[in-house]
């Protein structure tokens, strides 16, 4: 192996065309490839002098076969120079900046002076454009300046009135344009930013055309035994005519006309063969309709060179398929589905110790038909590093052969070590290291309490798996991945990884109010993870013992937790009632014992929960993931004590609330009719900084938007916690009181940023409406509920506003995705030194104490470096 | 508006801004073991060196009020501002 070297400098540069003759191996002048025979044409595109990419063949310039030519270039000489479209603006800006007969910068030593100051400060300066002025006389030789226009995709013209006052636009040719730009002198070219020694600006137009070898373009033999050439094979085939034509035509001293046809044509080819999404080119197609693929394209863009292939590749060791959801299983854990755990390896090294388990996996092979039998082996890597499959026939002979110094490829097993992924990877937590569980089925599953760091769901999502290959990064991944590791959030310093959905409505359902339950339902909730002794009954009735379902929760917590908050069903109440709250919203624990209160989102939720945030910070990340995996558990349990489902008779209210909610609304309709009459009788008082109209359309706004909260009231008075939709939404679990109201009130004013639909027809949003109807349903006010359904045109009003939203998201998420590369690309080698300091590769100072504080945000207490309410909360056990 | 007929230093919402003696950021790069351009830069007419005089080359000390650290120092080396 070559030793590694240290890259002392970048040169850019252009090439010259002498140094493309120089580095080319041939002159390519046929655009025929094959013959016959399929060999390739001597200084045809693939003459053997440019590499090879058929086995058997050698090189005719390096000897070598197709896996050790690297390749050489050939050129091919054109009949008249082009321009290169990637350096258009560079032409452009030299044109406009240079004598158009003399070729020096039109500017005088004394102005260069003023722009870029004295020599000795000069440093990355340069003249632009802009200080050079119009159309201005050359103050070197005295000739006039033209105005030189630009036309994409590569059209140069001079434009300049003529004696007669008429306008003259003269095309320069890129030949014009080379004999401009031969002459700058190269100590102008320094004042403009170019080095000429490099990049001498005539080189920009295109005499030599570079022809890039075969092996980055090997053509492919498609199934029927016929050759497929690569895009940019055709694309220079296409070059290699045309030229061919031009020459005949310019020999044979054809018309300007025609000269001038054919130079555009092949300035269209050389355009597209860089680059085949110019803008004003129509791009080059295949036979097919497709448009080529051609150098530009393939560097470009998300599937280029650089984002596709060097930045990001696939990679071996990884698996993907769909997720879900496995609430027994523990939050640290994965299942993983035995196909993937046959198919993927982590190599073993074998040693003496370990040498006769390796051989039995071994001889176990690769199959593995069930859970419960061992792992196999798919390789066996010899000490000279040659890999041998196994499979029936080797396994045996390898297991023979087998001795320390061979390294064994073995199949997953139950816990080992893997990377778990989603994307959009945006934040660490969307990588994270679990503990393998085999499974069967071909889904990856995992703890639903997991779900909010990866944002996944269940309704299809894919999941990636990586599996790490040395004790390094196997260790690594442990200490620094897991998800153990990760439950803390350091971007609000709380719980991200909680519960969610079900686990909440469950754990609210159990311990909502006081409730008692008998030794059999008690043991049945808390089977899981039966405690040593259940505790002292709560009461005993009758001989028979009966345990609370806050002393049923108490028993997953930790002993010694003293927390006094407020959950999410407290109605703020002006006097709180404390202990006492109708709702039971009043959560005490103290010693580790529920008081009083309801365990809901506050408690144990994702980015909110308080109890998980406590448990870890007294109790560390371990006690965090058994309380994690506990209260799903417990909280499955208690969901299905009573049972928990939702129809559509949940909606129904009864006959006095609808009757109240049509009379709200139709009292709102009136009022907005009032107020509209108002409006066009003049009498109407503008707000202060708004127009009469804008007044009018807040008052209508405000009107609807209170009888819309009205109806939800009414309803929610019918609907009690015995609704599940109620209990979802007091609880935190899932949906708003707003929805609710939208099932079964009414679904109220549908917007468009922000305000009444007014889009449609001449002073009409439909035709089913008078002009100039300012009404609240001409507007889009849809009365009725989703479960009364929608009519016509209040069904076409909910599209307008829903569409909305899918757009607004649409483009949030592209913005933003750009945004988050952007900023990953500049923040991603940055590194937090042992002093603290933030330093960049190179040593670089950015910050001099991480965060200006030192602190790490995951380990503080929702954004306070200390928690002196906790710790007050512990020493006082009552709220402070 | 012109830096003299108002200093940006008084505004409340501007930190502290100090020159630094010679003594000062030799003791500054031993402390990190850092060179001397592999300090954060600041501009040479930045409106709050501008007041304080500082010159290209100088290194100025900033003292931010911090939420969480209380007084937060940084140090950033005076450099010329590329024009355009
Ligand atoms: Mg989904
Ligand atoms: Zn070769
Ligand atoms: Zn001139
Ligand atoms: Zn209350």
């Amino acid at each position: 192996m070559p030793s590694p070297k240290r890259v002392g400098k970048i040169e850019f540069g252009l090439l010259s065309p002498k140094e493309i003759r120089k580095m080319s191996v041939r002159k390519i002048i046929w655009a025929d490839t094959y013959d016959d025979d399929g060999f390739p044409y001597p200084q045809g595109l693939m003459d053997l002098h440019l590499g090879v990419i058929d086995p058997g063949l050698r090189c005719k310039t390096c000897g070598n076969k197709a896996s050790d030519c690297p390749g050489h270039f050939g050129h091919i000489e054109l009949a008249k120079p082009v321009t290169h479209v990637g350096y258009t603006r560079l032409i452009r800006k030299l044109l406009r900046v240079s004598c158009r007969e003399c070729s020096r910068l039109l500017l005088s030593p004394e102005e260069i002076y003023k722009v870029l100051g004295p020599e000795e400060e000069r440093n990355t300066d340069v003249i632009t454009e802009k200080d050079v002025k119009k159309e201005r006389i050359c103050p070197h030789c005295g000739a006039q300046q033209n105005k030189v226009n630009f036309e994409k995709p590569t059209t140069f013209s001079e434009i300049w009135t003529d004696e007669n006052g008429r306008k003259v636009d003269h095309k320069l040719t890129p030949a014009d344009i080379r004999s401009r730009l031969e002459k700058i002198p190269d100590e102008d070219l320094r004042h403009l930013g170019i080095n000429p020694d490099v990049a001498r600006p005539e080189w920009t137009l295109i005499t030599v055309l570079p022809v890039p070898p075969v092996t980055m373009r090997p053509s492919i033999i498609l199934e029927n035994g016929q050759r497929s050439e690569d895009d940019l094979t055709h694309k220079l085939v296409d070059i290699i005519r045309i030229n061919q034509r031009f020459k005949e035509n310019q020999d044979a001293g054809a018309p300007q006309l025609i000269i001038e046809d054919l130079w555009e044509l092949l300035q269209y080819h050389v355009t597209t063969y860089m680059d085949n999404e110019v803008a004003g080119c129509p791009p080059a197609r295949h036979r097919s309709g497709r448009p080529l693929k051609t150098i530009s394209q393939r560097l470009k863009g998300k599937d280029g060179r650089f984002r596709g292939s060097l930045s990001g590749k696939r990679v071996n060791f990884s698996g993907r398929t769909v997720i879900s959801p496995d609430p027994n299983m523990s939050i640290g854990q994965v299942g993983i589905p035995l196909a993937i755990a046959n198919e993927m390896s982590v190599p073993i090294r074998v040693t003496p110790f370990n040498i006769e388990e390796v051989r039995a996996m071994v001889l176990k092979g690769p199959v593995r038909g069930s859970l419960t039998e061992p792992c196999g082996a798919n390789y066996a890597i010899r000490p000279d590093n040659r890999r041998v499959r196994l499979n029936e026939l080797t396994c045996e002979t390898v297991a023979e052969q087998l001795e320390p110094g061979w390294t064994v490829d073995r199949q997953l097993r139950n816990n080992d070590i893997v990377l778990f992924n989603r994307q959009p990877s945006l934040h660490r937590m969307s990588i994270m290291a679990h503990r393998i569980v085999l499974m069967n089925g071909r889904t990856f599953r995992l703890n639903p309490a997991v779900c909010p760091p990866y944002n996944a769901d269940f309704d299809g999502d894919e999941m990636n798996l990586h599996v790490p290959q040395t004790e390094e990064a196997r260790a690594e991944a442990h200490m620094l991945c897991s998800v153990y590791n990760n439950i803390l959030s350091p971007r609000f310093g709380g719980p991200i990884i909680g519960g969610i959905h079900d686990h909440i409505s469950g754990l609210f359902l159990l311990t909502h109010t006081l409730r008692w339950f008998d030794k059999e339902e008690t043991v049945s909730l808390i089977k899981f993870n039966p405690p040593e002794h259940l505790p002292k009954p709560g009461k005993v009735e009758n001989g028979i013992e009966y345990w609370s379902n806050k002393q049923v929760f108490s028993m997953i917590l930790a002993d010694d937790l003293n927390l006094v908050y407020r959950s999410s069903s407290c109605k703020d109440c002006e006097v709180c009632k404390k202990g006492d709250c109708e709702q039971d919203s009043y959560v005490q624990i103290a010693n580790g014992q529920l008081l009083t209160g309801t365990i809901d989102k506050k408690s144990i939720g994702a980015f909110k929960g308080n109890i998980l945030q406590r448990t870890i910070r007294q109790h560390g990340q371990e006690r965090g993931a058994q309380f994690i995996d506990d209260f799903t558990k417990l909280s499955v349990r208690g969901i299905m004590f009573d049972g928990f489902s939702f129809g559509i008779d949940d909606e129904d209210l009864s006959k006095t609330e609808y009757k109240q909610i049509d009379e709200g609304l139709d009292e709102a309709m009136r009022d907005v009719k009032r107020r509209i009459q108002i409006y066009e009788e003049g009498q109407l008082e503008p707000m202060p900084g708004r127009t009469l109209e804008e007044t009018l359309e807040m008052q209508i706004m405000q009107v609807l938007g209170k009888a819309r909260d009205k109806t939800g009231e009414i309803a929610g008075r019918h609907l009690g916690l015995s609704n599940s939709a109620v209990v979802m939404a007091v609880s935190g679990a899932r949906g708003s009181m707003l929805n609710l109201t939208q099932m079964a009130g009414c679904i109220g004013q549908q917007a468009v940023r922000g305000e009444r639909i007014t889009r449609g027809y001449e002073d009409r949003t439909l035709p089913h409406f008078k002009r100039g109807d300012r009404g609240a349903p001409a507007h889009g006010f849809v009365r009725n509920s989703y479960k009364s359904g929608l009519t016509p045109t209040e069904f076409f009003f909910h599209a307008i506003g829903g569409r909305e939203g899918l757009v607004d998201t649409a483009v949030r998420t592209s913005q933003s995705g750009y945004l988050q590369r952007r900023m990953i690309n500049a923040l991603q080698d940055l590194k937090v030194a042992y002093d603290m300091t933030v330093r960049t590769t190179g040593g670089r100072i950015i910050q001099f104490q991480y965060g200006e504080d030192g602190t790490d945000p995951s380990k503080a207490c929702f954004g306070d470096p200390v928690d002196v309410r906790g710790v007050l909360e512990n020493v006082l056990k009552e709220e402070v | 508006m012109d830096t003299k007929d108002f200093s940006v230093i008084e505004h409340v919402m501007v930190p502290e801004h100090h020159v630094m003696t010679r003594e000062e950021v030799d003791d500054l790069l031993l402390k990190y073991k850092i060179s001397y351009d592999q300090l954060p830069k600041i501009y040479h007419d930045d409106p709050a060196v501008k007041t304080i005089d500082g010159k290209v080359n100088d290194v100025i000390r900033i003292v931010r009020n911090s939420q969480t650290a209380g007084r937060a120092e940084s140090f950033r080396m005076v450099v010329k501002r590329p024009k355009k």
